[in-house]
């Protein structure tokens, strides 16, 4: 299997936006689920969300470039193949029908939210949504959620684009507008989905955000991406990555999304000591 | 010794010394040399009614294969091995030859007589053959059949299931889930105990009978049972038992507790003893404590021992051991490990606590600080006749550390099961067979941990084997009425 890259273009700063060639998972692939890839064979196998799929051949992701691993898929180019892709994993978003919906997505998590806005669409939802970045050059598929959501809201921390806040005030002002939703999503950086859920709790709002804790087989075999939600502890591989915002114990999460920021400042370094991004090298390290 | 003293005596293997074999991941047992070997074989008695063959789990003509070594005629040698085992050269590492061939062979049975080395010749011939004998070699393989199975998952019960199955013309795939191909032999075994090429030189072998590989393939998510039985004619599950139990005590989700699987994949699958020329990180601290008392316990102990580390696999110049500590809650006669692993590990240094069980574990600032552990005694006798361990009430300890590793048992993965409920599964969650190793669903066979729970690699090759011919007679049987392709 080559899982060649068929499509690729540059959605924001640091953000890539691929097609990949995958019949077996885009026939396969459900809202909420996400592929595990590994760009060369000594990489990590890090998590990607199946943003879209174009049903038969291929499936897309867009990822954001935040370290080593990341860093080597950004310089994989179209005709090139990753060496790994896995999937679909996780359970599919659970899509209710004829609801009032509200999809909220920030930063690179607005890739996650395109599927789950298509899929309750096609359920006929009425679906409202809410983007959220640092600036308008960081918004990324806004014209492709206009044309589906029936409404959507823009919040920028500058302004640039939409309004200037972020994507709670936009919560606020919908419920203050009188605005009732019978089911919420968030996915975007942790901190972001902890303070969506804060607020759909006040207002009994059941709320899915996709956790991303670190995973490796994403499978279920190694309890590396145990989270707690409930008080009870879940594999975000296999019985997430959606979870009702509202129980998740998020302390824990970001607490253990640092496991390894020691050594991957270590792996980035070494990465562009190889020759990776020469210019780029950093302080401190090997010699 | 005189030659009659010698004869009671078996020869000892060559070993990297203690002190050395824990700063890096190469192997720690080098085998014997040819002519110790053709020695040792030639202790063998040849006994007309042989008990080892009863001890092992697949019936090796364990006399037979030993003869040709006392003949130099290694190649069948090789040969015999191959008719039984199709993984000879990791079955002669891993093997609990102690309560298997060795355990039963008659000299073990007699007053200063020691066993055959059994499990040592098997590695030598199988060895031998893997490097002295030309790759290109002639492959008996029967006339096509036409008739296609898949086979799930490829472990050590998947591969025998599939090369069995191909050498007798049938056109097998195999459906893996991880990137590499091997099961536990790669994610769960570690380098220095079994050396990941020649679990690739072995799988090799089995691809060249014609045996499709596609790894990547998650049955039940990227590819469903449903679709399967619509391509193939029958089917052998052979997922293993990978998910970890955890303590689940206060404290778990602290940074520094890893799961033994979790610790192990990262380190032989991901390979983080070259990190960073492998990206995937893993991290051990200065002080380990390991729980449990069987192989996974002893590879995970071993493995942090070897992490503190210098070799040619990483950069770091420094030597820093780590402190490693094994607590378990019965006691030495009582751990499920191989002997010969459990001595490495003393040797190594690392330190068992016996009859101690960990309730609590103690953090600051969200990292690992500390393991609050309970003294235990051991009372009646359980389901596995071993003495079960009660707690002494009142009596704890607390031992400071900043990693801990439990390797408590694995229980079967869902993954598959659950995108497939029509599979009967019984009280423990492993998939329920009859006595040809098929499942509650016509033409589906199944076997290894995913049937027994957590067991060893010659029982599931075993299970795979059976299955394997089971599929054989179903497929003729029913030849004439359906899965005609
Ligand atoms: C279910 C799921 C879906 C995801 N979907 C997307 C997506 O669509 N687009 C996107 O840009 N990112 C997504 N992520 C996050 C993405 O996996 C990480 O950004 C990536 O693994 C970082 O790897 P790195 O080596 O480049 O960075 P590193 O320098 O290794 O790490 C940067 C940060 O990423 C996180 N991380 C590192 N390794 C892993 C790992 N193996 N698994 C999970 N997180 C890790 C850590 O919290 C770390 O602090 C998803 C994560 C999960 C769990
Ligand atoms: C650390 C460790 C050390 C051990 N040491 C020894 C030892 O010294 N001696 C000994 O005899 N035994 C040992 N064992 C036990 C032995 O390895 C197992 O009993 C044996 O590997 C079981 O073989 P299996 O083929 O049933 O399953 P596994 O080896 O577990 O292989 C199952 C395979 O199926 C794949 N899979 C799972 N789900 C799916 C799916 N849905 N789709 C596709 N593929 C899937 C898995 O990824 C895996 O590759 C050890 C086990 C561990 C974990
Ligand atoms: S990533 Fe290993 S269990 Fe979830």
């Amino acid at each position: 299997m080559s899982y060649t890259i068929l499509k690729k273009v540059q959605a924001a700063p640091n953000e890539y936006d691929i097609w990949v060639k995958a019949p077996q998972i885009a026939s396969h692939a459900k809202a909420g689920q996400f592929v595990i890839v590994m760009a060369d064979e000594n990489s990590e196998r890090i998590p990607l969300t199946i943003a879209d799929t174009d049903k038969k051949e291929a499936i897309r992701v867009i990822y954001q470039v935040v370290g080593t691993s990341t860093e080597k898929l950004a310089q994989l180019n179209v005709g090139d193949a990753l060496s790994n892709c896995a999937g679909p994993l996780g359970q599919p978003s659970e899509i209710p029908e004829g609801k009032q919906t509200l999809v909220i997505g920030g930063g690179v998590g607005i890739a996650a939210i395109l599927t789950i806005i298509k899929t309750l669409k096609e359920k006929g939802n009425h679906v409202t949504t809410i983007l959220g970045s640092r600036d308008r050059e960081h918004l990324i598929l806004e014209n492709e959620i206009r044309e589906i959501a029936d409404e959507t809201l823009i919040y920028t921390d500058d302004g640039s684009a939409g309004k200037k806040g972020l994507v709670t005030d936009g919560m606020n002002a919908l419920f203050e507008a009188g605005k009732r939703f019978d089911a919420a999503w968030a996915v975007g950086p942790t901190i972001m989905m902890k303070f969506c859920s804060l607020v759909a709790k006040e207002h009994d709002l059941l709320i899915w955000t996709s956790l991303n804790p670190i995973m490796i087989d994403g499978t279920g075999m190694c309890g590396g991406c145990r989270v707690k939600v409930k008080d009870t502890i879940k594999y975000a591989c296999v019985d997430g990555p959606e979870f009702d915002g509202r129980y998740v114990d998020w302390d824990i999460l970001m607490n253990r999304q640092k496991q390894y920021s020691k050594e991957e400042t270590e792996s980035e370094h070494v990465c562009k000591l190889g020759g990776i991004h020469p210019s780029q090298s950093k302080e401190g390290g090997l010699q | 010794m005189n030659a009659q003293e010698r004869k009671k005596q078996r020869i000892p293997t060559h070993e990297r010394k203690p002190q050395r074999r824990k700063k890096d991941f190469f192997e720690v047992n080098l085998g014997y040399e040819e002519a110790e070997a053709v020695n040792e074989a030639e202790r063998c008695l040849q006994c007309t009614n042989p008990l080892c063959v009863k001890g092992c789990p697949v019936n090796i003509d364990i006399p037979g294969f030993i003869k040709k070594i006392t003949e130099k005629d290694y190649k069948t040698s090789g040969e015999i091995l191959k008719q039984y085992n199709y993984l000879p050269a990791i079955c002669g590492r891993v093997c609990p030859q102690e309560t298997q061939c060795e355990g039963a062979c008659i000299m073990n049975k007699m007053k200063h007589f020691q066993p055959i080395s059994i499990g040592k010749l098997e590695r030598y011939v199988a060895d031998w053959n893997r490097e002295k004998t030309d790759s290109k070699k002639e492959l008996n393989i029967s006339k096509a059949v036409n008739k296609k199975v898949a086979v799930v998952g490829s472990g050590p019960a998947g591969l025998t299931a599939a090369a069995y199955l191909a050498e007798r013309g049938f056109e097998v795939t195999i459906f893996e889930a991880l990137h590499l191909p091997g099961g536990v032999l790669v994610y769960g075994i570690p380098e220095f105990r079994l050396p990941k090429e020649i679990v690739r030189h072995e799988i090799s072998d089995i691809e060249k009978l014609g045996v499709q590989i596609k790894t990547d393939y998650i049955v039940g998510r990227t590819i469903t049972i449903e679709e399967l039985r619509d391509e193939f004619d029958a089917i052998f599950i052979g997922i293993g038992a990978g998910t970890p139990r955890m303590m689940g005590i206060p404290g778990s989700e602290l940074i520094g507790i890893y799961s033994s699987s979790e610790f192990l994949t990262r380190i032989n699958l991901m390979k983080s003893y070259d990190f960073p020329r492998h990206d995937t990180p893993v991290r051990v601290g200065k002080n380990v404590i390991v729980v449990g008392g069987g192989n996974v316990a002893m590879d995970s102990a071993r493995s942090a021992l070897r992490m503190g580390q210098t070799t040619q696999f990483s950069h770091h110049d420094t030597y820093h051991p780590n402190h490693v500590k094994v607590v378990y809650r019965r006691t030495e006669s009582e751990i499920p490990a191989r002997i010969e692993e459990y001595l490495h590990a003393v040797e190594e240094g690392i330190e068992f606590h016996w009859l101690k069980n960990p309730v609590e574990y103690i953090g600051e600032n969200g990292q690992l600080k500390a393991v609050k552990v309970q003294h235990m005694k051991l009372g009646e006798p359980d389901d596995s006749g071993r003495r079960r361990p009660v707690p002494i009430e009142g009596k704890f300890e607390v031992f400071d550390v900043d990693t801990v590793i439990e390797a408590i048992g694995q229980t079967p993965n869902k993954l598959l099961l659950e995108s497939f409920p029509q599979l009967k599964l019984n009280r423990r969650g492993t998939i329920e067979v009859d006595q040809n190793l098929m499942t509650s669903v016509e033409g589906i066979f199944a076997g290894g941990d995913i049937v027994t729970g957590a067991a060893t690699v010659i029982e599931a090759m075993g299970a795979g084997k059976q299955a394997a011919k089971s599929i054989i007679n179903y497929l003729s049987d029913d030849s004439d009425s359906h899965h005609q392709k």
